[in-house]
């Protein structure tokens, strides 16, 4: 039978590789401490490798796993091991890419645990129970934000995009006055 | 809480520890969730008090009941405020509660209004929660509401109700299935997330249904599905009916364009599930592989670390069965030996050990060996396997391989890694006869320093069977002797028997011998004294046991063959009493083990592991052992064959049965493993009732029933067979499975007394000429061939008729022989017009064989094939050729 992508587990760990966030979606790992010593196997596995400016990874007891860090976080998504590499990767660097947004390029431990709400919810908007729900992080970001009442100000994406805007302007006007 | 802070405390780097969490306590989490109860709601404050709630969940701290209860009620009440934050933040605690049947009745209508309200977010998530908590009954009230989303025209909305049916498949799948014309719409979905979800819902819905998944794959594509995930969907679905219609239809394969025109998407998740998709049809071609090949090839040079492993992993398990197509890779591959990630490195080194030739085989060792230090202990396990089959394949290069073997047996390791080191150096010494004494004297090295006392007593004993036959015994008594002064009692124990080996079958070394086994008397364990003892009393004549000298070494040297845990069976119930303990009273057959047992065992390691060669020929082994046990076959002189199990029955039906033919001299053993695979039956006194009208030469002559074959517990069952002496009679037989079946209560295991005599048809079976073949290889076919005496070459030349493929006709007539390919010959390059392919066996009756074929293939795929055959007996060769003819 052919079977649908399908995500096992989102980690968010810090550099010690203690849980920030977590999220199981099956029972690969029935009990707390299954699922300890399966982040724990999984962070020793992957601490030295620079998985800064693009996402790595590993494949071991017959799960693949993508990862890749930023500051003091660990990022990581599990899949079984006949799942599509690089499906599992856009999931990453979805989720990745909107948590960056939601916490304004400044993803590390503190914040992350400080806005620790819109963590969860982004997680809950990037995987329903090991099915993809959405890869591209502007909506996931947005739909993060219309939901914890920051609609009052311009959504993140869009906010990006108006700064994208001035950065533009300004290279247009350089050129023009040399 | 809700704004980011980006301020940066200045005391910050005092209290490293410090967050928002820290020291945060579930009592007192649980006193301020009182909050919810307030007539005021503060969504702000609420919101912190659930991520709190939330952090303790997910810390992997859990509620006891009572409190999940009272969090719940509470959580309930803030549906009061209209705080859309808040909101979100309760859909995520009822859903991380996963309330009961009887507090959901709580939250249902609330939600049921969310469903219902203008804003999509909140639409949106009270569906993925009330799909997630609900029951069937409340299924069925909110069931139009949830059509309607389905084709709702804000996707969020839609994806939700489309991924809340994919799970609510699982549990009321009548229901959802009555969706599949909303789920229709929203496969034509603009969003390119709908549109996943959308076919992925109608799939599952139509699955069972092979005409409507077809109609879907060849309706969708045409090209209506933009996005990307979808995309690979289809792809997994389009090759799931190429592998059902493929079967039966020969030539162009259905939807195979479409996987083609998928190797030129612009998303590269969708040019990788194309490319798998490809490697992974049954009996593929080079032509339909080399596009992806191609694809793949890029992908290795890719900057992105996740796109070089897909690819690298991907084409490690085409070369594993079409390694002449994965060459042209070969230079890509070997600049990722050294890439950052060891994954990817691994995989690589060992895709090219498939593919290489005989004369990259040195360039590569030295790559490798630079690369071996820095490699985790799992990885080099798959790179010392890949070795391993290699110098299978290539035996001349033993010499550089075993080299390498016995460096990386002197570094560090744990005992998995030498253990494979140990067991590959074992399994070259066993195939490659030239390799023995160069295997044998680096074993005796690494025992010098080994600490590992399983491998140091294996190798003794290894060494104790093949020392003694080498041109020079005496040098490896050093090294045994040397483990009797410096090793442990258990070591020090197998050194002693060692020796004693080598005394007994080298009368020149038995006073020399006899000094050593003399000192061990004096050893501090008994152990190891009662051995020496033992074997001076038995060798030097003192105690006399059997009359010959052959009867002696039986004695002291062969195998143990009763079961262990038969021994310990019988010596429990061994009363102390006047009558001794008499070891032939202990029963030999082999209490089977569960199914489930060994259904775990079998199941193939994962990792990125290369085919081993290992349990083929220990295969064989446990064969003699296990039926020289039975005493009606132990007469029937040595095993020569044992063929690879055939199944006689189809897949899942109530009774699995396969053979296999043990080949003697004389006689021909069926054994036939049945499983039984009803738990309400427990079948007994089953045989297999065989009619060999087909099979002249053949007389029945002993059936050994299973006396019973529970559910789950496999057990065999023999017919043993007469037949001319040496002569490779062949024929068909019909098998018909007798049994006398009885009821067993499932729940309680009891037994019905009452059986009833029933039988079940078997497929026939074919005992053929290429059973008498066993596969033996020849380091050196040329050698061999030239040292044959040409008087018994026998040549011929055959028409194959038309024929899909070279590469399939080689293949065909090799399985028709049944004899080992030599050199890597029986791959055949990419669209070549001829090919040459050496085999090599030996024939019953130990007659050494090889056979070189050379093929050729014309316009209209004829296939024509010249045979030689050279062998010790000229029959034999003229045997040969009438099995080709025949078949």
């Amino acid at each position: 039978m052919a079977t649908l992508p399908s995500v096992k587990n989102i980690l968010v760990l810090d550099s010690e590789g203690k849980r920030v966030a977590v999220k199981y979606y099956t029972d690969d790992w029935p009990s707390v401490s299954s699922k300890l010593a399966f982040e724990k196997s999984v962070f020793t596995k992957t601490m030295k490798i620079n998985a800064r400016n693009e996402a790595d990874i590993v494949m071991f007891d017959g799960h693949i796993v993508i990862f890749k860090f930023i500051q003091d976080l660990h990022f990581f998504v599990t899949g079984g091991d006949d799942e599509n590499e690089l499906i599992l990767a856009s999931v990453l660097q979805g989720f990745f890419d909107a948590v960056g947004t939601i916490l304004r390029n400044n993803v590390e431990k503190r914040t992350a645990l400080e806005n620790l709400d819109l963590i969860y919810l982004c997680l809950d908007e990037v995987v329903d129970g090991g099915m993809i729900l959405e890869t591209d992080a502007s909506v996931i970001a947005d739909k993060v934000s219309s939901a914890s009442g920051l609609e009052a100000m311009a959504p993140f994406s869009e906010q990006t995009l108006s700064q994208a805007f001035a950065v533009a302007r300004e290279h247009f006007a350089r050129s023009l006055l040399k | 809480m809700a704004q980011p802070m980006l301020k940066k405390d200045d005391d910050r780097d005092d209290e490293v520890d410090y967050h928002p969490f820290f020291g945060i306590e579930k009592g007192a989490v649980l006193q301020e969730a009182r909050v919810f109860n307030d007539p005021q709601i503060d969504p702000r404050r609420c919101s912190q008090v659930i991520t709190k709630v939330l952090y303790i969940l997910n810390q992997g701290d859990t509620l006891t009941q009572i409190e999940g209860t009272e969090v719940f009620f509470s959580v309930t009440k803030l549906f009061q405020s209209k705080d859309p934050g808040l909101r979100r933040m309760m859909y995520l605690m009822i859903k991380e509660l996963s309330p009961s049947a009887g507090e959901v009745i709580m939250v249902t209508s609330s939600l049921m209004k969310d469903m219902n309200s203008k804003t999509d977010m909140y639409r949106a998530n009270a569906i993925r929660v009330l799909s997630r908590i609900i029951d069937g009954t409340i299924l069925a009230q909110i069931e139009r509401y949830l059509k309607q989303a389905i084709v709702d025209k804000n996707p969020v909305v839609a994806s939700a109700a489309l991924v809340s049916g994919i799970h609510l498949l699982q549990t009321s799948p009548e229901v959802v299935k009555r969706w599949s014309n909303e789920v229709q719409e929203a496969v034509q979905s603009r969003a390119s997330l709908v549109q996943f979800h959308a076919l992925a819902l109608l799939y599952q819905i139509r699955q069972h249904d092979r005409l409507a998944v077809t109609k879907l794959v060849t309706s969708l594509t045409k090209g209506s599905v933009r996005s990307p995930l979808a995309q690979c969907l289809l792809i997994r679905y389009a090759s799931q009916v190429i592998r059902e219609s493929g079967a039966n239809q020969a030539g162009e394969r259905p939807h195979f364009d479409y996987l083609e025109s998928c190797l030129r998407h612009k998303a590269e998740m969708v040019i990788l599930e194309a490319a798998r998709a490809i490697t992974e049809l049954s009996g593929v071609t080079s032509r339909e592989l080399t596009p992806a090949i191609t694809v793949l090839q890029l992908f290795l040079s890719s900057s992105k670390p996740v796109l070089r492993f897909a690819a690298v992993r991907t084409l490690n398990k085409v070369a594993m069965t079409h390694p002449l197509a994965v060459t042209n890779c070969n230079i890509d591959m070997e600049s990722l030996i050294s890439d950052s990630n060891r994954s990817i490195a691994t995989l690589a080194i060992t895709t090219l050990l498939k593919t290489g030739n005989e004369s990259s085989v040195d360039r590569l060792m030295k790559q490798i060996t630079n690369f071996m230090a820095d490699i985790a202990d799992e990885f080099k396990i798959v790179v010392v396997d890949a070795i391993r089959s290699l110098c299978l394949k290539f035996p001349l290069k033993y010499r550089s391989l075993m080299n390498f073997l016995s460096n990386i047996l002197r570094e560090e390791g744990g005992f998995e890694y030498k253990k494979a080191i140990v067991d590959s150096i074992v399994t070259l010494i066993r195939d490659i006869p030239e390799a023995k004494e160069i295997g044998l004297f680096h074993l005796c090295e690494f025992i010098e320093d080994c600490e590992f006392t399983y491998l140091s007593t294996q190798i003794l004993h290894l060494m104790g069977n093949e020392g003694p036959r080498t041109s020079d015994p005496s040098k490896y008594i050093r090294y045994v002797y040397n483990r009797v002064i410096l090793e442990n009692a258990t070591v020090r124990a197998a050194a002693v028997s060692t020796l004693a080996k080598f005394g007994a079958l080298v009368d020149s070394l038995k006073p020399r011998i006899f000094v050593l086994l003399r000192r061990c008397l004096f050893d501090s364990d008994d152990e190891v004294r009662d051995r020496a003892t033992l074997y001076l009393k038995v060798l030097g004549g003192e105690a006399v046991v059997g009359e010959t000298e052959k009867e002696t070494n039986e004695f002291l040297f062969g195998s143990f063959d009763i079961p262990l845990v038969n021994l310990e069976a019988s010596l429990k119930n061994y009363e102390p009493s006047e009558t001794p303990f008499d070891i032939s009273s202990v029963p030999r057959e082999v209490r089977s083990q569960p199914l489930a047992e060994k259904k775990a065992a079998g199941k193939k390691p994962t990792g990125p592991a290369g085919p081993t060669s290992g349990p083929v020929v220990s295969a064989i082994d446990a064969y003699e052992k296990s039926l020289s046990s039975i005493p009606e076959f132990a007469a029937f002189g040595k095993l020569f064959k044992s063929s690879a199990p055939v199944e006689l029955t189809e897949a899942e039906t109530e009774y699995a049965v396969s053979v296999v033919k043990h080949i003697y001299d004389g006689h021909v053993i069926l054994q036939f493993n049945c499983s039984n695979t009803i738990p309400e039956q427990l079948l007994e006194n089953v045989t297999v009732l065989i009619d060999a009208s087909e099979a002249e030469d053949f007389a029945e002559v002993y059936t050994k029933p299973l006396r019973s074959l529970p559910y789950d517990s496999p057990g065999q069952t023999f017919v043993a067979f007469e037949k001319p002496d040496g002569v490779p009679a062949v024929g068909k037989f019909s098998n018909i499975l007798k049994f006398i079946v009885k009821e067993v209560d499932p729940a309680s295991g009891e037994v019905e007394e009452d059986g009833v005599e029933d039988e079940y048809q078997l497929e026939e079976l074919e005992v053929t000429y290429a059973d008498y073949m066993l596969k033996v290889p020849v380091s050196n076919f040329r050698n061999a061939w030239e040292g044959m005496d040409p008087e018994s070459e026998r040549v011929d030349e055959y028409g194959l008729g038309a024929r899909e493929s070279l590469a399939e006709a080689v293949n065909a007539v090799i399985s028709i022989l049944g004899m080992h390919p030599c050199e890597g010959t029986e791959v055949v390059a990419n669209n070549s017009r001829s090919h040459t392919c050496l085999l090599s066996g030996v024939f019953i009756g130990n007659v050494k064989v090889l056979v070189r074929l050379s093929f050729g293939i014309s316009g209209p795929k004829e296939v024509a094939m010249k045979l030689a055959v050279r062998s010790d007996d000229p029959d034999v060769s003229d045997r040969i050729h009438e099995v080709v003819a025949s078949g």
